[in-house]
């Protein structure tokens, strides 16, 4: 019996071949089969050449993960086939075109189905174009795994159609058909010597595939962002870019700046006047965001940064995840002021804390950082319409002045932009109206934000504002409790080590071993009551994807609390569950 | 883009707030300049919003009472575009800062902000120091010039500030004297009309760290432009005249360009839904509205 619907996939081969638009092709066509769909794509720091792959994973239930190794390897170069071929899985296949060469003994004593397929000649003598040999190894696959090539004609025709509308669109859909269908026939010749299959499901047309930027730019517009600004840098330009694509549908002002500087800078200037305002980049901008970020704390700016981590320290490996980050943002620009960072760990939670954030920057007055890395920005994942809710985001403006407040207010009334208050936020007039112009400043300041060397007037503004962290605090998600909390073993992560954690406590406990875990969507100010729950947990490892554990130092700092072991990976692949299984295993001498 | 009032008078911008500037020192002028161009143009202070950077001429907000946004040094005009583009139709936004802090740390930002005509006024306060700091050469000051950190003279050559400002494509550029308030606070009321980036120079002496360029200095040397046959629309001789240093150093308008479109009217966002802080935050979607965005990854 064949497996049906449980599949890993790579398309690999050089950037600027195709593969990574048919491989996000397949895993949109996936999804609309009514398939979960997981897909992670691997590149590298250049626009052509080089060896890239997408790795895409399905089954019937939601995934959160990549997986690891591949059923089916489309290679589209010579050099996929040899980067790629040790991660097929035994009983796999590899495809790829019949005029490669590639000696027999790079197959030898594998358990693999070869597949050297005639894809250029079925694009030149069908579709009367080399280009649709990509088109004819999707065929391919499409054969051998016996599914329906319906999915694939649809993209198909949205691709050439949407791209040249009339004749030429439709003439090109129609050829690519032609070669996929020749394709397909030829794959299926070997369905009876491939032992997976699949198969549409219903509810495809329920759920979307996206991936971590997307959804943080979803819920930003759904949360009431109407300005961005930002400067191109990987992996972060995508959520600039998706505002972008959208500023004439909701009225987003798009501001490319000339640095990392100048877009923290204009994000402040715009929040100041009481836009909702966010900023996007990755390691390296925000180092130079540094200086405006206590800007923002001191002046009690509420706004949005994201920060995508990629490999640091410097220019790094600029393609390449990495948690590396935590600490810097932690503790990033000098002196003391409060910040809130959220981490989210799925697209739902990218999507979530995208309007979340929005409403804590202006309750609290203060920098609201989205902590997220390369790997969350990129992976495309299957979900529901329903779990990206825009009619459950509420608009919290916190502490905001009325202008029929202000008006009230006499002649001789002075609004007071830093007023002293017990929760440490003060109440907080947009600028223009005639009774409540005020300045406020980053030098330290009175109530009214004139610029003080007073000591008593010091301790009173830092005692205010420190006092929000605590204020901020009860408002901050609890940690995600998955499986036993009280088995041998809780992994405790943050970010995108959460599908990663979740699938190695699966994976454990399927193998008769007592694991549970613990997933952190907000970090600072930490949540309440985590001591009780970090202690109720017998053996705490903490699983990172940094050098020194960074999040296991920051709970140490904060509660006393010691994580008995970290498992850390810092190569700058993401972690995967097998990863954390084998770390598991290998490192740790509990309950194993 | 301000409603004009009547109303406004120079009073309405006293404020209690005592300078920490030093007796004699030209910012004192500058205010006096700017308080007269905003009453004149009928602008209130809550109307108009300063940034600022840091310096003892970016703390001149805080001596006159209006709006203000006192920033980080070199980054006062970052945060001038983002209070226009966010609030496009609210204020008359002027950044006010040094030499060092304009033209030196926050040379960059002056570049990229003239180059889209971002409706703003920039003022230069221009004393060829770095004085709070207690006297260090800046990118203005004359090579020769003796300081604590050129001890045997200034080995650079100074920045031309106006001319770079029109190369990267500023539509308006002027240079004042702080010696002269009534001049100074026609040329500020003339950028504020402006439609677009103005950069602003106002010389001044620094009557502690730069004994050479000194009001008596400039009162030998300064001439007005609008007093000569000068074509303003002309941006090469614009370019010859913001090289003349010596002698003769030219006040007045330099160079103006009003065909440009601002940037704000640029901005598609702004052109279809106004000002982002005019607009009603919680009810101006659906949430059909929104979820049409998820449409495309269907």
């Amino acid at each position: 019996m064949p497996t049906i619907n449980n599949m890993i996939f790579q398309f690999a081969g050089a950037a600027g071949t195709g593969c990574d638009s048919q491989g996000s092709g397949w895993a949109r066509s996936m999804t609309r089969a009514g398939l979960w769909t997981f897909a992670n794509f691997d590149f590298e720091s250049r626009i052509r050449g080089g060896h890239i792959y997408y790795q895409i994973r399905v089954g019937e239930e939601p995934i959160e993960t990549h997986g690891e190794g591949a059923h089916v390897l489309l290679a589209f170069d010579e050099q996929a086939v040899r980067e790629r071929i040790d991660d097929i899985l035994p009983g796999g296949a590899v495809i790829f075109d019949e005029n490669y060469k590639l000696d027999d003994s790079l197959f030898e004593g594998r358990d693999l189905l070869v597949i050297r397929a005639p894809l250029v000649k079925f694009a030149n003598d069908i579709g009367g174009n080399k280009l649709m040999a990509n088109t004819a190894a999707v065929g391919v696959l499409v054969g051998i795994t016996n599914f329906s090539a319906d999915y694939i004609e649809r993209s198909l025709r949205e691709a050439f159609i949407g791209r040249y509308p009339g004749e030429r669109g439709e003439k090109l859909a129609a050829s690519n058909i032609e070669v996929l269908s020749a394709a397909v026939e030829y794959g299926s010749q070997f369905q009876d010597r491939f032992d997976f299959q699949l198969q549409a499901r219903p509810g495809g047309e329920n759920r979307i595939l996206i991936n971590g930027n997307t959804a943080i730019g979803m819920g930003a517009i759904g949360g009431g962002c109407r300005f961005i600004s930002g400067y191109p840098m990987t992996p972060a330009t995508t959520v600039l870019e998706f505002l972008a694509a959208h500023q004439d549908e909701y009225g987003i002002v798009i501001k490319q700046t000339e640095d990392e500087i100048a877009a923290l800078l204009t994000t402040i200037g715009a929040a100041h006047a009481g836009a909702r305002a966010m900023t996007s980049t990755s390691g390296g901008g925000f180092c130079l965001m540094t200086e405006a970020l206590g800007l923002a704390g001191t002046t009690e700016t509420g706004l949005v940064i994201v920060n995508a981590q990629r490999a640091g320290p410097s220019t790094g490996m600029p393609t390449r995840t990495e948690q590396g980050d935590l600490d810097f943002v932690l503790y990033a620009s000098h002196g003391e002021f409060p910040r809130l960072i959220l981490t989210p760990g799925s697209v739902e939670e990218c999507f979530r804390a995208g309007h979340r954030a929005f409403n804590l920057a202006e309750k609290y007055q203060t920098p609201v950082i989205i902590m997220t890395d390369l790997f969350q920005a990129f992976a495309l994942k299957t979900v529901d319409r329903a779990n990206l809710d825009f009619g459950n985001i509420t608009i919290d403006r916190g502490k905001l002045v009325s202008d029929e407040q202000l008006d009230a207010f006499g002649p001789d009334e002075m609004y007071a932009r830093h007023k002293l208050s017990d929760d440490g936020i003060s109440p907080r007039a947009l600028p223009g109206h005639p009774r409540g112009v005020y300045m406020t400043t980053g030098d330290e300041h009175t109530e009214r934000g004139f610029i003080t060397e007073s000591q008593s007037v010091r301790i009173q503004q830092m005692d205010k504002r420190m006092r929000k962290v605590d204020t901020a605090r009860p408002d901050m998600l609890p940690p995600e409790l998955y499986g036993d909390q009280d088995a041998d073993i809780t992994l405790v992560g943050w970010g995108s080590t959460r599908g990663p954690i979740r699938e190695a406590v699966d994976l454990l406990v399927a193998d008769r071993q007592s694991a549970g875990a613990i997933h952190f969507p907000e970090v600072w100010p930490l949540p309440e009551g985590i001591e009780e729950v970090l202690s109720a947990a017998r053996y705490l490892i903490g699983v990172e994807q940094n050098f020194s554990g960074q999040f296991a130092g920051i709970v140490r700092r904060a509660t006393g609390i010691n994580f008995h072991h970290r498992i850390l990976k810092y190569d700058s692949k993401q972690v995967t569950a097998g990863d954390i299984v084998a770390a598991v295993k290998e490192e740790v001498r509990v309950g194993v | 883009m301000v409603s004009e009032s009547a109303t406004v008078t120079i009073k309405d911008f006293n404020t209690d707030e005592r300078s920490t500037w030093c007796p004699g020192c030209g910012d004192f002028g500058i205010v006096v300049g700017l308080k007269r161009a905003l009453t004149e143009l009928g602008i209130g202070p809550h109307q108009v919003m300063f940034t600022s950077g840091i310096g003892c001429g970016s703390k001149l907000p805080h001596y006159m009472w209006a709006n203000e946004f006192n920033s980080l040094h070199g980054r006062p005009v970052p945060v001038a575009t983002g209070i226009r583009l966010a609030a496009p139709n609210k204020f008359t936004v002027i950044s006010v800062s040094g030499d060092g802090d304009s033209y030196g740390i926050g040379v960059g930002h002056l570049i990229h902000t003239a180059r889209r005509n971002v409706n703003m006024v920039q003022v230069v306060e221009n004393n060829q120091v770095y004085a709070l700091t207690k006297g260090q050469y800046s990118p203005t000051s004359q090579p020769g010039l003796v300081t604590t950190t050129s001890p045997e003279g200034s080995i650079e050559a100074a920045l031309n500030g106006l001319g770079t400002a029109i190369m990267a494509g500023a539509s308006f550029v002027a240079r004042g004297f702080s010696g002269d308030p009534r001049g100074m606070a026609d040329l500020l009321a003339r950028a504020i009309e402006h439609p677009g980036y103005a950069l602003v120079e106002i010389l001044q002496d620094c009557v502690i760290y730069n004994r050479l360029n000194t009001t008596k200095w400039y009162r030998e040397r300064i001439y007005d432009l609008q007093e000569e046959d000068h074509d303003t629309g002309d941006m090469r001789t614009a370019i010859d005249r913001s090289m003349e240093w010596g002698d003769r150093i030219p006040t007045g308008i330099l160079f103006q360009n009003t065909d440009r479109p601002t940037y704000e009217e640029q901005v598609p966002a702004i052109k279809a839904f106004g000002g982002a802080v005019d607009r009603d935050l919680a009810g101006e979607f659906s949430p059909d509205d929104f979820a049409r965005m998820l449409d495309d990854y269907a």
